[in-house]
């Protein structure tokens, strides 16, 4: 349940094949397009910060973690109707913090997944905020009380997605 | 130098990535239309997205519809025979509401009035949404080809959706009324009040620029106000549900959308606004007092042999002739005034040209028309027919 502080020797990085790295977060910005249609109350989820958290703990490397976090997030943003680069700025932050992160610390347990997915949701929607208030204007209301529960709500998924994940990853 | 650089190297990399996209970001503000600077990454996204959510759609339509179309057909019949109820008695409702619509449009006219018409649409089905709570939009699959274009109004049978923001080859991107960056023009159905409808951070929509001191009540219909010159005037957009005192001088007026926004499959385009001046069936300004005097009996011309055989007749009774002459003004002189009276529903009935619309609303006019008419048309009639005017002279 603990956080744990590792070396960086006893750290086990893994990678993902290149079906599942262009698959993977292909599937995850469609079901987020398509699933609210159906289910209205998913759109609380955020299913391309959750891929993007798990890629970069499981690879711990801060190159591929942020990389991936941009692409995702601006692949995000071309659906949306604001501007191209508030999603894709905080989840470059996103994935930079978890693979940093998933250098130091032990992230395999669920209890630190949890956390951590907690964490980097409230992480990203400040930095969503911000950049969209500050920086491009739009009126957005901020609310804690929602933000805290859609952070849970997604770190509750996001222990099952990882595990889920698990299964396609491939030690290096 | 270079092991500062390679000691932050991954550092240096996040911050010109960052940089990168604030200045992308940047440029997009600067332009206020981001179609031009954005559109190719737009086009890229959609177009890899675009045809699992239509194949999706189509499966989930095709099973549905093989669903109810073929296994689930309990309860048609009945179905069927209550629907046939329903169809009559709209047809009697649609025939009343004719010849209001008539009247009104004779009204307008006599205004100068302008008004939208929506004289075409496009219906298209729901494919897929922004997925993201903070840009609340939704994509249809009808686009450039089918000739939809950008800012064109999307609506359902129940209200207003949206309008078009972008416009691809085969799909198109629906701004919903609920979202932040959202505003339409309304105006309150009773009260005639306008504002603003915009989204709310919460997925709500709410009325703004309402003035505090205005009386605003829950259950109020809220109608477009087709100032945007986007939605043309008159479609449902909501009812107020709660009304509050705001921080500044305007009130906190929240809406409940008309259209259902959580749960859209089709919805319509409209691909054409017709802007024109009501023109009534009737030409030229009518006077209430002529068509009163139009809808009144009149004394029937007789045959010429028949007039030369009692014109000595007439001619021999000033007295009683005299009688007819002030019933037949009589009703002349009080028809203006009953006609003011009750103008809207007199006038209008004689120009309708509904057949069924006659058949139904006719009826009540016509009679009024006897009621007022019949003891004073009736007398010279009769005035003839009475023997002792008659039998003095002979």
């Amino acid at each position: 349940m603990a956080i744990t502080y590792t070396s960086g020797e006893q750290v086990e990085v893994y990678r993902f094949g290149i079906p599942a790295t262009i698959l993977i977060p292909l599937a995850a910005v469609f079901l987020q397009a398509w699933l609210p249609l159906r289910l209205h109350f998913f759109s609380i989820f955020d299913l391309p910060l959750l891929v993007t958290i798990s890629f970069a703990m499981a690879r711990r490397s801060q190159m591929a973690g942020l990389f991936t976090g941009a692409l995702i997030g601006l692949f995000q943003d071309a659906l949306t109707s604001q501007p191209i680069g508030l999603y894709g700025i905080s989840k470059t932050v996103v994935g930079f913090g978890a693979s940093s992160l998933g250098i130091k610390l032990d992230v395999e347990n669920a209890g630190a997944r949890l956390l951590l997915t907690l964490v980097f949701y409230v992480v990203h929607q400040v930095v969503y905020f911000t950049v969209a208030r500050g920086m491009v204007g739009l009126q957005r209301g901020w609310t804690w009380q929602h933000e805290l529960g859609s952070a849970l709500a997604n770190a509750f998924l996001g222990v099952i997605l990882y595990a889920l994940l698990d299964r396609l990853k491939q030690r290096t | 130098m270079e092991s500062v650089l390679g000691r932050y190297r991954n550092l240096i990399v996040l911050v010109g990535v960052l940089f990168i996209q604030v200045l992308g970001l940047a440029v997009q503000v600067r332009r206020s239309t981001d179609t031009d600077s954005s559109r190719l990454i737009r086009v890229w996204a959609v177009t890899a997205i675009s045809p699992f959510e239509k194949t999706l759609v189509w499966v989930q339509t095709a099973s549905g519809n093989l669903w109810h179309n073929y296994f689930y057909l309990r309860g048609v019949r009945a179905e069927n025979r209550e629907l046939k109820q329903e169809i009559e008695q709209m047809r009697i409702e649609q025939a009343r509401m004719s010849q209001d619509a008539d009247q009104a449009r004779r009204l307008q006219a006599l205004l100068a009035f302008k008004e939208q018409f929506i004289s075409q649409t496009k219906a298209a089905q729901v494919i897929g949404s922004s997925g993201s709570e903070q840009s609340r939009s939704i994509y249809i699959d009808k686009g450039e080809n089918d000739g939809i274009r950008p800012d064109m109004a999307v609506i359902t049978a129940d209200g207003v959706v949206g309008k078009i923001l972008h416009v691809y080859r085969s799909t198109s991107l629906v701004l919903l009324i609920s979202d932040q960056s959202s505003g339409v023009g309304a105006i309150l159905e009773k009260s005639r009040l306008q504002g603003i409808l915009r989204g709310m951070a919460s997925g709500e929509i709410g009325m703004e620029k309402v003035m505090s001191d205005e009386h605003v009540p829950a259950g109020e219909v809220v109608l477009t106000s087709g100032g945007d010159r986007i939605f043309p005037k008159g479609l449902p957009l909501g009812r107020v549900t709660r009304v509050a005192p705001g921080s500044d001088l305007f009130l906190n007026i929240q809406v409940k959308p008309a259209a259902n926004l959580s749960k859209l499959e089709e919805v319509l385009v409209v691909t054409k606004i017709d802007e024109r001046q009501a023109t009534p069936e009737q030409t030229g300004p009518v006077r209430a007092a002529d068509i009163l005097a139009e809808r009144l009996p009149t004394v029937p011309p007789k045959p010429p042999d028949a007039s030369a055989a009692v014109s000595p007749t007439a001619g021999q009774v000033p007295a009683a002739g005299a009688a007819p002459k002030p019933a037949q003004v009589k009703p002349k002189t009080v028809a203006p005034a009953n006609g003011l009276a009750g103008s809207s529903p007199v006038a209008s009935k004689p120009t309708t040209s509904s057949p069924a619309g006659d058949s139904v609303s006719e009826k009540p006019a016509a009679d009024n028309a006897v009621v007022k008419a019949t003891p004073k048309v009736e007398k010279p009639a009769e005035a003839p027919t009475q023997p002792p005017a008659q039998d003095p002279p002979q």
